[in-house]
């Protein structure tokens, strides 16, 4: 439970630099704090706010946020035997549902902790994320403006951080990430803006078909000899 | 702005019904290890996408912005020294700016 709350104060602060990108981007306050108390995962909050500061491809924009937030489906599918199991209490727990609230939930002994775990991260985390999201949305308006500041950098290196655990995990993820970017890129000037992003998941198909087990022994690595 | 208060909308609505069917459906579903992989691997991809594109792209059209760069280049040294997230970004934020104002970059 301390666990919970001590990540969950370390990462609600985040919510500053989500708040100051969603504002220099060109979404009011209103909108930057609506996104983070509705949608409440961050790495779909940061796409959007990048869809937006290109100013076209809203639909794409959303589309890819959407897409990004599926790894939050595979982690209910691991919580649902451990939280609520119907009615209000379990609406209200799926918005709870993500990166750090599994991590904590998942690393409890037994399930009375890992309820424990995942309200005290979920509460702590969602009180910070929403009230940083406030502050640095208001602080990004008042402070000049959001070029002069470097804030044009801080989805790019927000999503850099986010994927940089994930790359050291294995070759295909390095893969994958490459491909993604060269594909994002190549189809950057012949499709409208969002759609490169969202063809970019193609990367992860070809990488789920080619190597669908993460610790699967690597085909060219030696193989043990039989006796 | 109407569009942009509809895509907050469509996103949240969105991004909360993702978190609610993994909740709610039965476990077989993505039982299939190809599915559960794929689910796995979208973020790295769309991740990597977004870096590549919001450092690159303006637009439609490939630019190249030393300063923005630079902050990345920063960023990545921060990661490589275990910097937490915020360090990461402040300094990222932070080298870009310095760069502009002094007329650098």
């Amino acid at each position: 439970m301390r666990d919970g709350i001590g990540l969950g104060l370390a990462v609600g602060i985040s919510g500053v630099a989500f708040g100051a990108a969603a504002v220099g981007s060109g979404m009011t306050v209103a909108q930057a704090c609506v996104l983070s108390l509705l949608a409440f995962t961050g790495a779909s909050q940061f796409a959007l706010a990048g869809a937006v500061a290109g100013g076209a491809g809203l639909i794409g924009g959303a589309a890819g946020a959407i897409l990004l937030g599926s790894r939050n489906a595979l982690y209910g599918l691991r919580l649902a035997d451990l939280l609520p199991r119907r009615g209000v209490r379990r609406l209200v727990a799926a918005h709870g549902v993500i990166d750090e609230t599994t991590a904590v939930t998942l690393a409890q002994p037994d399930a009375a902790a890992a309820r424990r775990g995942f309200l005290a991260t979920f509460v702590t985390i969602y009180l910070t994320w929403n009230l940083t999201t406030l502050l640095g949305a208001f602080g990004a308006g008042r402070l000049g403006s959001p070029q002069a500041l470097g804030i044009d950098v801080v989805g790019p290196a927000a999503f850099l951080a986010l994927i940089w655990p994930r790359l050291r995990a294995g070759r295909t993820e390095r893969a994958v990430g490459v491909a993604g970017a060269v594909i994002a890129l190549a189809t950057t000037p012949f499709l409208p803006t969002g759609v490169p992003v969202i063809l970019a998941a193609t990367a992860a198909l070809a990488g789920a078909l080619i190597s669908p087990r993460p610790d699967s022994p690597r085909p060219d690595a030696p193989q043990p000899e039989v006796p | 702005m109407t569009g942009v208060w509809v895509a907050v909308l469509v996103t949240a609505a969105g991004c909360y019904a993702l978190k609610l069917t993994g909740l709610v459906v039965p476990k077989g579903v993505l039982s299939n290890p190809r599915v559960r992989r794929f689910a796995e691997l979208v973020p790295i991809a769309l991740l990597a996408a977004l870096v590549a594109v919001q450092s690159f792209a303006a637009g439609q059209s490939l630019t190249i912005d030393p300063a923005r760069l630079a902050g990345l280049g920063a960023a990545v040294v921060a990661l490589l020294l275990r910097a937490p997230f915020l360090v990461v970004i402040v300094v990222a934020a932070g080298t870009a700016a310095v760069l502009r104002a002094l007329g650098v970059a």
